[in-house]
């Protein structure tokens, strides 16, 4: 089985300035929103240095396992963890069994959302304009 | 090699699944007492409100996805074990013979005994059966009377709401869920319900209840106030589901007691779930949690013990809870409460409905309790197991609570660097 492909964020490239937030947003809720982004940037020692941040597709799948719903399953081509919002209920069981926090509860849709590598094609990386985001084979 | 697994809850089929994965060539049945698929009672509450179907309580949604892995679901009722002769006598009076035992046969919803709760009409909610009952009696305008505000109680005064009906919640603590707040939050939930319109009573006791003319009953309190209502729920309380194990000489507490392995006190046989006392992270002690994350994980621990022996021990699971009262969302972890010698750190803004309580002994977060946070919320558990040593950020979070997650990543990221350095 080939390596997938992952998110490789590189922090120390990262200027805080949020395009990755507002692509997030528009390809996933259709609005320039960093509100409902699923992907993070977080600020430190007053923007001297800034940290984007989102879901790693980690293999335990905590919020997969704990799902009683099944509403969360593997995309076995990317490797995603990917939310069903068909089947979600929104109970959050999963939010808070995540132990990193990359899967929130959308007040807008009443499901959760997770980074699911727009399918193969991540905005985030595309728009990054100092290569921070980047989408490609960790080393 | 054949693993019996008595019951078909999240615990059970988790355990199933693993076992089924650790060794495909295991035989593997559970034994389901009610008459319908596997099922997650955690997903009730959104059938209740009518969000999805019956079947969408499905802890698998495929009909032959049991099948499809190789796993038999025989709908049967375990009536005793026989350990020497390693049997299940199932109700019918037939049997089943096992290599290795996984109870998992979940709690059951008491009622408080007092007059008039056994009448018809007055209801737990705990099955799929109930919820049937529970749809047809509470209609739009309908009165209704919910015994209990604790964490079972709460959530389903969320689909109660939901479904338009004329709400008195009865709770005996002076707060609501009890379990999982202390008296600030727990009373700010409680603001937020009135100020939805549903009425709390709490420190209140339900004395009786009496079946009144027509159709309506009469609920009456401990003040003497007399409350109609045409359903009354019970969700005072629940009991793990350990009769039927009487006489087999499996040693018995609040649960099935289960040691790090999720083994019982008999060889063979093991425990998991609402059903099991198992090892709770944060205090060592053994404890019967009752919440899904925890069946999940014990299902886990005992098909590696049932398949590899007793090997991997199970480090204990963290308590955590997350509700939704009308919109207004909770979460507790681990040592909410505090710990002797330890510190807090409070948020309180009761304008907004918006609360942090995170608990420390030294450095490390041990328990962390919010109100109106959505956002990152699982960091919470993250430290919390991890006991990650917060340094210098500990004080910036006594100073503010809510950079938890920045606190969060400033250590993960730390740990980053030290790992590739
Ligand atoms: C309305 C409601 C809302 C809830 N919401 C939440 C929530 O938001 N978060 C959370 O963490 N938890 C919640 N819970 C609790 C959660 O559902 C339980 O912790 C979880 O279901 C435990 O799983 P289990 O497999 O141990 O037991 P159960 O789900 O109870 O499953 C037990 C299984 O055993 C079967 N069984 C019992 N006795 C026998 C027998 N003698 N023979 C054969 N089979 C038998 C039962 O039919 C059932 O299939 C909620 C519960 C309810 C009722
Ligand atoms: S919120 Fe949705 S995806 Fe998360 S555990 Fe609940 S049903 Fe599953």
């Amino acid at each position: 089985m080939t390596t997938p492909k992952t998110l490789i964020l590189d922090a120390d490239k990262c200027t805080s300035c949020l395009q990755c937030e507002m692509a997030c947003s528009l390809e996933h809720e259709g609005l320039f929103s960093p509100a409902f982004s699923r992907i993070k940037v977080f600020e430190f020692e007053h923007g001297k240095r800034s940290i984007p941040y989102t879901c790693t597709q980690c293999e335990e799948a905590w919020c997969m396992q704990v799902c009683p719903t099944k509403a969360i399953s593997v995309n076995s081509e990317l490797g995603t963890k990917v939310v069903d919002e068909s089947l979600c209920v929104g109970c959050k069981v999963c939010t808070m069994a995540c132990p990193y926090g990359t899967i929130n509860y959308n007040t807008r849709s009443g499901k959760v959302t997770k980074c699911d590598l727009c399918g193969g094609d991540p905005k985030c990386a595309e728009v990054c304009p100092t290569d921070a985001i980047t989408y490609g084979v960790a080393t | 090699m054949h693993h019996v697994i008595i019951g078909a809850g999240p615990a059970a089929v988790s355990a199933a699944e693993h076992i089924k994965k650790l060794d495909a060539r295991s035989e593997v049945t559970m034994l389901a007492a009610e008459d319908v698929p596997p099922y997650s009672r955690m997903a009730i509450p959104y059938y209740l409100v009518g969000n999805i179907k019956q079947e969408g309580t499905y802890l698998r949604k495929n009909a032959d996805h049991f099948e499809k892995l190789g796993i038999t679901v025989k709908h049967a009722r375990a009536s005793a074990i026989n350990p020497q002769a390693k049997s299940v006598a199932l109700s019918g009076g037939d049997s089943i013979g096992y290599d290795k035992l996984l109870v998992a046969t979940g709690a059951t919803a008491t009622k408080p005994p007092i007059p008039g709760i056994d009448l018809e009409g007055v209801y737990n909610c705990w099955s799929l059966a109930d919820a049937h009952k529970i749809i047809e009696k509470a209609t739009p305008g309908s009165d209704v009377v919910l015994m209990g505000a604790g964490f079972i109680g709460c959530i389903i005064l969320e689909s109660l709401a939901a479904r338009k009906v004329n709400l008195t919640v009865i709770e005996m603590e002076n707060r609501m869920v009890s379990r999982m707040t202390n008296r600030t939050m727990g009373t700010m939930i409680k603001d937020w319900c009135v100020d939805k319109g549903i009425k709390v009573l709490t420190s209140t006791k339900v004395d009786r209840i009496d079946a009144g003319d027509g159709q309506a009953f009469a609920v009456t309190t401990n003040t003497g106030d007399k409350i109609p209502a045409d359903l009354v729920i019970c969700a005072t309380g629940v009991r793990s589901n350990t009769a039927f194990l009487d006489g087999s000489g499996i040693n018995i507490d609040m649960g099935v007691v289960v040691d790090d392995y999720m083994q019982t006190s008999v060889d063979d046989i093991y425990a998991a779930g609402d059903v099991a006392q198992g090892k709770d992270f944060s205090t060592g002690d053994y404890y019967v949690q009752a919440i899904q994350p925890t069946a999940v994980e014990h299902g886990k621990v005992a098909a590696q013990s049932m398949v590899y022996g007793n090997v991997q021990a199970n480090p204990g699971n963290v308590n955590m809870n997350v509700l939704d009262t009308v919109g207004l969302i909770s979460t507790s972890f681990g040592m909410w409460m505090g710990v002797d010698g330890g510190e807090e750190s409070e948020l309180v803004d009761k304008d907004n409905y918006r609360y942090l309580n995170l608990q420390f002994k030294d450095d490390v977060l041990v328990g962390a309790s919010s109100l109106g946070m959505t956002q990152h919320v699982g960091v919470m558990r993250g430290l919390i197991q991890t006991k990650a040593p917060l340094g210098e950020w500990k004080d910036k979070l006594m100073e503010n609570p809510t950079r938890l997650s920045e606190a969060y990543l400033a250590g993960a990221q730390a740990q980053h660097q030290n790992n590739t350095a």
